[in-house]
């Protein structure tokens, strides 16, 4: 198969996943978002006969926009930009949780100050405070009293650009010290690790120490629901203990894997290349069929 | 090996290169990116933007 790759950072991720691709014979092509332009009726020539493209994007707003092209041009693309539109937006992932009845924690969303101050005095402390776009823990406040609340609300409103003045509160959820992250194709689970940190952020951008973590068929049920909330693809999904169940806090559609890979015995960049062989082949099944 | 645009100093670089991958100059602490592999041409990697992610 020919594979289109989106990146603008080549990280150990999709170095992973260029070598599987290549010990394959796989044609592999490489496409620089920052380095194309993207015609809203003709696609650059780099998209010609791409069997199915991999949004491998660094940058969210990209990945965003880019897959919508993928879309429009009629080249299969993961994660599709439906799916990618719903994982970048924290309030259009917590809705989409709940909507499907999946455990997420309990959120609301203020475009004021006041309205915020009132939504995290109703939580109560501590709560947290998320961006609605990011990732790897960034700006993510955990409230603990009145004060703090106070002043991190009067420097996202006067400082931030204008998606922090979507105010995105949380309960805080009480987690063993650790969280959960499975990969997921489809749905169906390739690996899991925890992450467990002292700090109440355990994302492994942050330095959380990972293990492997064996699913139980809770875990796996909400994984699967999870996955087709958002709209399916090659997703992390992230959980968080709470007592004898779990939470899912976030879905995550340029998902990374490394930290996974050396967690567990499971090849997971083959995994995923088997998941994409089986994707062009069923779309290659289609085109035959129609 | 290749020079950083930093610093000057020589880069060690693996087999392995790719176009796209962000090297570390272990001398003055700078991230590189590959801009070419053949022969290496190494630039300043762009800043940390704030919609980077998974």
């Amino acid at each position: 198969m020919n594979v289109g790759m989106l990146y603008s950072r080549i990280r150990k991720d999709e170095k992973l996943l260029l070598s599987e691709l290549r010990d394959r014979d796989h044609d592999i092509t490489k496409i620089d978002v920052r380095k194309q332009q993207f015609n809203i009726e003709d696609a650059p020539e780099a998209f010609d006969d791409l069997d199915i493209v991999l949004d491998r994007c660094l940058a969210t707003s990209r990945s965003l926009y880019v897959t919508r092209f993928c879309e429009a041009y009629d080249v299969p693309v993961v994660n599709t930009p439906d799916t990618a539109e719903v994982c970048a937006d924290k309030v259009k992932n917590s809705l989409a949780l709940t909507r499907e009845g999946i455990p997420t924690p309990n959120t609301d969303v203020a475009f004021t100050k006041d309205a915020a101050m009132q939504t995290i005095e109703e939580f109560g402390y501590p709560c947290v405070l998320k961006p609605v776009i990011g990732s790897w823990g960034r700006l993510m406040a955990k409230i603990d009293g009145k004060s703090a609340a106070e002043a991190i609300l009067e420097h996202k409103a006067t400082l931030g650009h204008y998606e922090h003045k979507v105010f995105y509160v949380q309960e805080f959820v009480e987690k063993p010290g650790r969280d959960i992250r499975v990969l997921a194709t489809d749905g169906e689970p390739v690996a899991a690790m925890v992450r467990s940190s002292d700090h109440w952020l355990t994302n492994a951008a942050k330095g959380a120490e990972t293990a492997e973590f064996e699913l139980d068929d809770e875990a796996r049920d909400l994984v699967e629901r999870a996955s087709d909330a958002v709209g399916g693809g090659l997703l992390g999904v992230d959980l968080m203990e709470t007592g004898d169940s779990y939470t899912v806090h976030e879905v995550n559609h340029t998902v990374e894997f490394k930290a996974l890979n050396d967690t567990t015995d499971i090849d997971v960049p083959g995994a995923v290349v088997d998941w994409l062989e089986a994707k062009v082949e069923a779309e290659q099944g289609k085109e035959v069929t129609a | 090996m290749a020079e950083c645009v930093e610093c000057g100093a020589d880069v060690a670089l693996h087999d392995d290169l790719e176009v796209g991958e962000i090297i570390d100059c272990t001398t003055c602490g700078a991230e590189l990116e590959v801009t070419d592999t053949n022969p290496p041409v190494l630039q300043k990697a762009p800043e940390l933007e704030e919609d980077w992610g998974e």
